[in-house]
């Protein structure tokens, strides 16, 4: 029994539910772990020996190995923590919103000084159906 | 007796303070944005706090997912700056105020409201970037800060309802403090964002003019927006404008504008700022 979820309509978005919250929390508290600097050159070292040290499951360490920002979030990752992941590459955060919305980051700066994206047509799953 | 004598609502994007921090208020993209709180820092001059309540989130900088409070406050007597990844912001540390903000413990629990306390917490860009941009980048900040920590990050998070309800147990809890004194609080984040997946860069200019219209005239019209509704309207990040509403509930129902601004983008995001000040 769980309570309803009316935004999983909500296309292109997760909400970092009680579910994700649970599901992610090794993936998050491995992102965490790359506060402390040794521990982002001993990721570095050996990514996935390090991975290795957290209890995530083997899909989730796959979606690190590739950098797979939108399939950390599916898995239970949440931006504010793979966002540590991302500042570890040296990746802003505007870079990685570029990467999850599938443009560059050109595209996407542009987007954004034009006023950003519109509501319109983007509330509803049912509004994306015929996205590729 | 303390009393509340304003309220400010500014967006806290990282983006702003490194602007600030590495010197680019002036290039093109930024300087729309510092220009936009020239008349905030004369206003927050003249009004002369002798403390300011700070709302905010944090960002998995004090709290990870072991801890998850879902409102905080901040006892200690100075809070350090978070090294979020680049080393810590280069401003001053924040200091508390001890005496008030265990008053507004006591109070607030004993009104319902079962708030954390906290003793030692670092305090990230959602705290200092509100201060650099109402104070500019002073040695010091001109007064002590109680951080109130709210989590916006797991879902569900607080209702706008709950928020406001907490805003009026804090103007409760500051107006039974026996010392005279000049109370700000702050409501910081939103305005409309989204951080992450195929839809960020969400943006909605209509929404967030609304809000803030309302802000001022017709809060208890705001108090109702369900969590959908922001999500869907305002983008994942735009849930975040729930903590205005605690610095509203702190306010008299009857509340002058001061100052509004408002600006697009800063990175990814709607910047919002209202000032509103008690006529009483």
């Amino acid at each position: 029994m769980s309570l309803p979820k009316e935004y999983d309509d909500l296309p292109g978005t997760t909400v970092f539910d009680a579910e994700q919250a649970r599901q992610g929390y090794h993936l998050n508290m491995f992102c965490m772990s790359l506060m402390k600097p040794e521990n982002r050159a001993a990721f570095k070292a050996d990514e996935r020996g390090y991975l290795d040290k957290w209890p995530m499951t083997e899909a989730q360490k796959q979606t690190v190995l590739k950098r797979d920002w939108n399939g950390m979030l599916a898995l239970g990752g949440n931006i504010y923590f793979t966002s540590k992941l991302a500042a570890t590459d040296g990746l802003s955060f505007q870079q990685i919103a570029a990467i999850m919305t599938g443009s560059t980051q050109a595209e996407y700066a542009e987007m954004m000084i034009k006023g950003g994206r519109s509501p319109d047509g983007n509330r509803s799953k049912s509004e994306w159906k015929n996205r590729g | 007796m303390a009393r509340i004598i304003a309220g400010v609502a500014t967006s806290h994007i990282p983006a702003v303070g490194a602007a600030l921090d590495n010197g680019k208020t002036k290039e093109p993209y930024w300087r729309p944005v510092f220009e936009g709180f020239d008349r905030s820092k004369e206003w927050i001059a003249e009004a002369k706090p002798d403390v300011c309540i700070v709302v905010y989130n944090d960002h998995a900088s004090a709290f990870s997912l072991e801890v998850v409070p879902t409102f905080a406050i901040g006892c200690a007597a100075e809070f350090p700056i978070a090294d979020e990844g680049w080393g810590p912001r280069p401003v001053p540390p924040v200091k508390g105020y001890p005496e008030l903000a265990w008053h507004i413990v006591q109070s607030t629990v004993l009104d319902e409201f079962d708030i954390t306390i906290v003793n030692k917490m670092d305090v990230d860009h959602g705290l200092t970037v509100p201060l650099s941009l109402m104070f500019g980048q002073p040695k010091e900040w001109p007064c002590p800060i109680i951080p109130i920590c709210v989590n916006v990050v797991v879902y569900p998070v607080p209702t706008g309802h709950r928020c406001y309800m907490l805003g009026k147990a804090i103007r409760k809890a500051v107006e039974s403090f026996d010392k005279d004194l000049r109370v700000v609080i702050f409501g910081t984040g939103g305005m409309s964002h989204q951080l992450q997946g195929p839809r960020a860069g969400l943006i909605n200019k209509e929404f967030d003019h609304r809000f803030l219209d309302n802000l001022t005239r017709d809060p208890e019209a705001l108090v109702r927006i369900p969590h959908l509704e922001y999500l869907r309207e305002t983008g994942s990040e735009g849930i975040e404008m729930v903590m205005w509403l605690i610095m509203r509930g702190a306010l008299d129902d009857d509340v002058r504008e001061a100052y509004r601004f408002y600006h697009v983008p800063a990175s990814n995001t709607a910047l919002g700022h209202i000032i509103l000040e008690n006529k009483t």
